[in-house]
């Protein structure tokens, strides 16, 4: 008996984990965050000059045009006038040369010191939500499209597991709300599913730009959750799982949400 | 403080012509804190003008309670060929400026 009862457990958690590996999300049923806005905010993020994410992009392509560093050279000196389309969707990526997983934050700031002599940007700064901006939204349109075999396999699994993690005084996963609840109300909100496509974004609550690790962070601390450290190798792997959640969304940014 | 202005790049003349304008600056309020718990000193943008070829078209007072990176939208009728010349000035009187073309024909 108290094996069968065992045996039963055992079952119920085997298929727990193949449920898991599952998207809980089927890709016929994804909506972008814009998807759960008003009307009004999201013709502010459709319209190409009212958009204040805009202002970022903007001053991010004067920052990919101007020479930096010990080096002197800038941004558009080594990519010359070639496409960085589709570039940003790929994001996070095993950096080849470390075998690191780096976000697009990242890679701009890997850029910046091995290449150009210079100073990596501090995350949340102007100048690189900026380029990040001017890179993502040369993307537009793009489906995301992270690979998650070989080396990033074992970061994909961590930031799964990161993702169910249930934490913080209310002792809630992401999964909680962005898998079990989207689309219903959290007081006026309405909940999304949880996609990191429309970033860097604008948000209203911040009126200015965010990274997605301060949407992140804005997140644990809803939920009275010990926040990240910015760039921390848990929010890297936590990235990774979400743009592979969000497989095939295109990308949007800047995107403006609430 | 960069800006964005967004005219028709050309006119008629007499033709009523959309202006937009957004400008990238905190409007802070002077109502909030930082980490510390000091008060974030008030500068807001408290001055913007608009001037068609030397004559002000526009004008207006903002204050604390417009918000962050303020997007102005107003019309005027296109006269000349010229340009449209904003002028705008916060609290800490730091002063911004941006200009933008347009041809009028007929």
């Amino acid at each position: 008996m108290r094996r069968a009862g065992l045996a039963l457990a055992a079952a119920a958690l085997a298929a727990g984990v193949a449920l898991a590996q599952e998207r809980a999300i089927p890709p016929g049923e994804l909506k972008s965050g814009s998807a759960f806005l008003g009307t009004d905010l999201r013709a502010l993020q459709n319209d190409d000059f009212a958009n204040p994410g805009m202002l970022w992009v903007e001053s991010g392509e004067k920052i990919w045009r101007e020479p930096a560093g010990k080096k002197s050279i800038a941004c558009a000196g080594c990519h010359k006038d070639r496409s960085m389309r589709g570039v940003a969707a790929n994001y996070p990526k095993i950096e080849k040369a470390s075998g690191k997983l780096v976000n697009l934050e990242g890679r701009i700031n890997l850029c910046r010191t091995e290449r150009m002599g210079a100073e990596p940007l501090r995350y949340e700064s102007e100048e690189l939500l900026a380029l990040t901006a001017y890179l993502a939204r040369q993307s537009l349109g793009v489906p995301i499209a992270t690979r998650i075999d070989g080396a990033a396999r074992v970061h994909f699994e961590a930031g799964r597991a990161s993702y169910h993690l249930r934490r913080g005084q209310m002792n809630l996963s992401c999964a909680h709300c962005h898998d079990a609840q989207w689309g219903k109300r959290l007081l006026s909100e309405i909940i999304s599913q949880g996609h990191p496509n429309a970033y860097p974004a604008y948000r209203m609550e911040w009126q200015t730009m965010g990274s997605l690790e301060r949407r992140l962070r804005a997140c644990l601390s809803g939920i009275r959750a010990e926040m990240l450290p910015y760039g921390a190798q848990e929010s890297l792997d936590l990235e990774l799982f979400l743009a592979w959640r969000a497989q095939g969304l295109p990308i949007e940014t800047p995107g403006v949400r609430r | 403080m960069a800006a964005r202005i967004q005219i028709p790049r050309e006119a008629r003349r007499g033709d009523v012509i959309e202006v937009r304008i957004l400008i990238q600056h905190p409007m802070e309020t002077g109502y909030r804190h930082d980490d510390v718990g000091h008060l974030i000193k008030r500068n807001v943008i408290k001055v913007l003008s608009c001037r068609y070829n030397g004559v002000e078209v526009f004008r207006a007072d903002l204050s604390s309670g417009i918000s962050a990176n303020p997007y102005v939208q107003f019309y005027t009728v296109a006269e000349a060929s010229g340009n449209l010349e904003f002028t705008w000035i916060d609290d800490e009187g730091e002063r911004g400026a941006e200009r933008q073309p347009i041809v009028v024909k007929g």
